[in-house]
């Protein structure tokens, strides 16, 4: 039981071949098989049934949402009432959330089922799913590989056909790029598009929730439901939504720029580099215009996203402070020890890394020449990218330089899993939308992506030329 | 001659956080009555949890606009909000909200007297929004702290003078001004004891003449505008005493003890907070555009400075009258109602600090809560006005009755227990001759010269006529029939 879409799964349930409450027990027998990949923190197996049982007799009396027949999971970052939410970390373990976050909110409306929540990066930091309090997940396509990160149990739940539809966030790439390792699709929205209420934050001016499908209708419909203005959060945009999964089947796309530079880093497979212009020859071929362009900034891009996040970072994550909810060491003895042993015991070492590095460059003395210098060149990219759609409908690059790496390699220097973010931050930066989609796979058997980045708000235009390159 | 001793002048600042009235919180949706039991005005938001996001009360940007108004304060149009970083047992963040570079009000003044009654304009640096932290409880429990939130994300307006001041009566005088001020506006309680309103005073000293500040010593916790008065004095003493001896102030964090009545050292600059501060990403720019702030302004109510000039200008009341007047926002909601049903402003004055004034003072009632509407007292001063009843009549009987039955009308009372004057030419003209009539002997002396029996004869009319008589009318009667 693998539908490539909610549309091919309705059609299915109208036809009597299947209903909510099947597709429920598939997955979680699904999830049981393959608990060796770690993907799930917990599943919500009775609550799933419960509720597929009473949307299957919604879709009986016609009165279903337009998500009815959709399990979905949730990244670990994402709050749902009345359920534990831990951003895969010691310090939240055991927190249960007192409400939902938007996004959850609105699929729910629409009587999407919610299975469990998924394995991350603790704090949606790491690129690897490695950095979890709760271990790493296993790539489902070769368990010796990582799914990517930080969405990778997301990611390898929709890869291991666990779940229909994953939600991730995406700060710096943490939903294209394990959509990429994984073979699936993965949408990083305009920044503001999808509310952050209920998303646990790691760097709020990046921070955006998305989908992770087996199919860009998928992605587009679930996007459509969570989209849109919101009272809890003052940055989401209150802009009309399109109805993005009914406009996947026409598309105005006509100019396509990439980026030379990328494709030319020392650090990228040939391979993929071979992939990704077999796609810009076929894309030529079928009359679209794609041209190289010049971005000799690629360099300052991790650079920017590290100072920014990690600054966000330091203060987001002050509230875990051992104080007023999550962990607290059994070791504190005072004020300054319950501070401090509750952060060390609780956080992991990247998480502590990257507060530590925040911190730095916010003080007093570094700010000017750390901080507030990356927020000017922040700008500055944001303003090259944005302009590059004066000339250019879509910009293209592979999703990450190469195909899934091994699990547990031994890095003497974090800093070398920092280049995995490359091509994926520059959306962030710029807080336009973007998407990975399956670009063939590599002669080591591994699937590769290929991302579509858009000017903001074009989610519309940019899903359905993903349509298009998919097939191409 | 020993050498001469060098003067010093001080250089003093206030800082004072005024805690908003809103309903609710600064950035949530919570309650903010004071007094509520512990941990029960809080919602995820302002515990902080995971996955929260401020959200932003438009109220607290009318405040801050009503009160830079009042101080003659710039209105800043893009208002960008900050983080002040810090770790606080009672600030579940880890951050504070507040605004950093973009302060809402910038510049203006406050006029206040200084210690000589002159009046002195206080420099206004900046106001900015942002909100309190909760509170700390330490002697409930004898092993652990308490922490109790209720407060815990409360907008507050920061407001930071000028180092304008040179002694601690000023200061006092100051913080009275704003008090007034806050609550002339209703954006505040204004109260110090229950920490609605909080200030801190940074005072530093130097030899007279020389430009360059010495260096600043921040006193906090004074829970009275007496309090600060008497920190600032003493600080001033402190320092000064610390210089003549050979000492250097050290930039230090001192507390006061009221009990002590002295500063004491609380934190140095070594321990001094890096608040990393920077912008809050998870709100937008406040936008306040000159429309809005002028329609803030139309529909402001008139302030005390204002009712004041009015007073002394228009209504021709003294300076004191006016002051006093002025003193709390109800008592001059009263009188200006007063003046709208009478002409007679200085009798109106009149009945304000003398019967109205010792009334409340004498019950302890609260002028809003006076139950004689102004129109009734009004009707008192036609009353006197038109000969019917005397001053003293009007004060000590009627006002009494009103007092008991707000609803009745003072003509009504007056009538009821005969205390309308008899101004009766013919009536009185009778009395008169009665009185006179019964001192025979008397008459002929005043005839003969001794003009000083006119109180005696003027005082048996009285008491013929139960007080009634017109004082002025059964003068002129009297001396007539004397004349005859």
């Amino acid at each position: 039981m693998n539908f490539p879409s909610l549309v091919a799964i309705r059609q299915a349930i109208s036809e009597g071949q299947t209903t909510c409450l099947d597709l429920v027990n598939f997955h979680l027998n699904e999830i049981n098989k393959q608990e060796n990949l770690n993907v799930f923190l917990e599943v919500f197996g009775e609550e799933a049934q419960e509720r597929a049982k009473s949307i299957d007799e919604k879709i009986k009396s016609n009165s279903a949402g337009k998500l009815a027949g959709l399990v979905i999971a949730i990244k670990d970052n994402i709050c749902y009432k009345g359920h534990n939410v831990s951003a895969s970390s010691k310090i939240l373990e055991n927190f249960e959330s007192l409400f939902s976050s938007t996004a959850v909110e609105r699929l729910l409306a629409e009587d999407a089922i919610i299975i469990g929540r998924t394995n991350c990066d603790e704090f949606a930091m790491g690129s690897s799913n490695e950095n979890s309090a709760y271990g790493s997940v296993k790539n489902p396509i070769n368990p010796n590989k990582t799914p990517g990160g930080s969405s990778g149990g997301s990611a390898a739940a929709v890869a291991a056909n666990l779940c229909q539809v994953a939600l991730g966030s995406d700060t710096g790439g943490s939903i294209r790029q394990p959509a990429a390792f994984t073979g699936t699709v993965g949408l990083k929205p305009t920044y503001g598009r999808v509310s952050r209420h209920g998303l646990i934050a790691y760097a709020s001016s990046f921070d955006i929730i998305g989908p992770i499908a087996k199919s860009v209708s998928d992605a587009a419909i679930v996007l459509e439901v969570m989209s849109g203005g919101d009272n809890y959060d003052s940055t989401c945009t209150k802009r009309e939504v399109p109805a993005y999964s009914a406009l996947l089947n026409s598309t105005k796309t006509k100019r396509i720029g990439y980026l030379k530079d990328a494709l030319e880093n020392p650090g990228m497979d040939p391979e993929v580099v071979t992939l990704f212009q077999a796609k810009i020859d076929k894309l030529k071929a079928q009359g679209y215009t794609v041209e190289p362009i010049e971005f000799p900034y690629l360099d300052f891009l991790v650079p920017i996203y590290y100072l920014l996040t990690t600054a966000e970072a330091s203060s987001n994550l002050a509230r875990f402070d051992g104080i007023h909810s999550g962990f607290r060491s059994k070791n504190a003895q005072d004020l300054e020890s319950t501070y401090k042993l509750s952060r060390t015991e609780g956080f992991g070492l990247e998480v502590q890394r990257r507060i530590m590095l925040g911190t730095f460059v916010l003080s007093s003395g570094f700010y000017d020449a750390y901080f507030a210098k990356a927020q000017k060149a922040r700008r500055f990219v944001r303003d090259k990218t944005l302009s590059f759609f004066h000339d250019y409908d879509m910009l293209l690059s592979p999703t990450s330089p190469h195909t899934a790496f091994d699990l547990n390699l031994d890095y003497q220097d974090p800093t070398v899993l920092y280049l995995e973010d490359i091509f994926t931050v520059q959306a962030n930066i710029a807080g336009i939308p973007a998407i990975s989609v399956p670009m063939g796979i590599h002669s080591n058997g591994l699937p590769t992506g290929i991302q579509i980045m858009a000017n903001r708000f074009e989610e519309a235009e940019m899903l359905a030329f993903s349509e298009v390159l998919m097939n191409i | 001659m020993s050498a001469t001793k060098v003067k010093f002048s001080p250089v003093i600042g206030l800082e004072i956080h005024i805690q908003l009235n809103t309903k609710s919180k600064a950035y949530s949706t919570d309650a903010t009555t004071y007094g509520a039991a512990p941990n029960t005005q809080v919602s995820p938001v302002s515990l902080g949890h995971p996955g929260t996001l401020p959200m932003f009360n438009e109220m607290a940007v009318k405040s801050a606009v009503k009160l830079g108004v009042a101080c003659h304060s710039n209105i800043r149009e893009r208002n960008e909000f900050a983080r002040k970083n810090y770790f606080y047992a009672d600030m579940p963040k880890g951050y504070q909200i507040t605004q950093h570079h973009t302060p809402i009000c910038y510049g203006g003044f406050i006029a206040i007297k200084d210690a000589d009654g002159n009046e002195k304009k206080i420099g206004i640096t900046r106001i900015h929004m942002e909100e309190d932290s909760g509170k700390s409880i330490h002697d409930i429990d004898p092993f652990h702290t308490l922490i109790d939130l209720n407060r815990a994300g409360v907008p507050l307006l920061e407001m930071v003078s000028e180092p304008d001041f040179r002694n601690g009566v000023e200061a006092y005088n100051y913080l009275s001004e704003v008090r007034k001020l806050v609550r002339y506006l209703d954006i505040s309680d204004g109260n110090m004891e229950e920490g609605s309103m909080r200030c801190d005073v940074n005072v530093s000293v130097r030899p007279e003449g020389r430009e360059k500040f010495g260096t600043k010593v921040e006193v906090k916790n004074m829970n009275s505008f007496r309090n600060v008065q008497r920190a600032i004095d003493f600080e001033i003493k402190r320092q000064v005493a610390l210089i003549e001896s050979g000492g250097e102030v050290q930039q230090e964090t001192m507390n006061f003890d009221a009990a002590k009545g002295e500063t004491v050292l609380m934190r140095s600059k070594e321990d001094a907070h890096d608040y990393r501060y920077f912008n809050e990403p998870d709100l937008q720019p406040v936008i306040v555009t000159e429309d809005y702030v002028e329609n803030v302004k139309n529909n402001m109510p008139p302030l005390p400075s204002a009712l004041v000039e009015k007073y002394v200008n228009e209504l021709k009341l003294s300076e004191y009258d006016a002051a006093v007047l002025t003193e709390n926002k109800q008592m001059a909601w009263y009188f200006e109602e007063l003046i709208s049903h009478t002409k007679n402003y200085k009798s109106a004055a009149n009945w304000m600090m003398g019967a109205i004034k010792s009334y409340l003072n004498e019950r302890a009632v609260d002028i809003e809560n006076f139950t004689v509407k102004p129109a009734k007292i009004a009707a008192c001063i036609q009353l006197v006005d038109d000969g019917k009843i005397s001053n003293t009549i009007a004060a000590q009987n009627v006002f009494p009755k009103l007092v008991e039955y707000p609803d009745t009308e003072p003509l009504q009372i007056a009538q009821e227990n005969n205390w309308i004057q008899e101004s009766n030419q013919d009536a009185l003209l009778e009395i008169v001759q009665q009185a006179l009539a019964k001192y025979p002997a008397k008459v002929e002396e005043y005839k003969a010269g001794k003009k000083g029996l006119l109180g005696l004869f003027m005082g048996e009319v009285m008491k013929l006529s139960r007080g009634k008589a017109d004082p002025k009318v059964a003068t002129q009667l009297l001396t007539e029939e004397l004349s005859k």
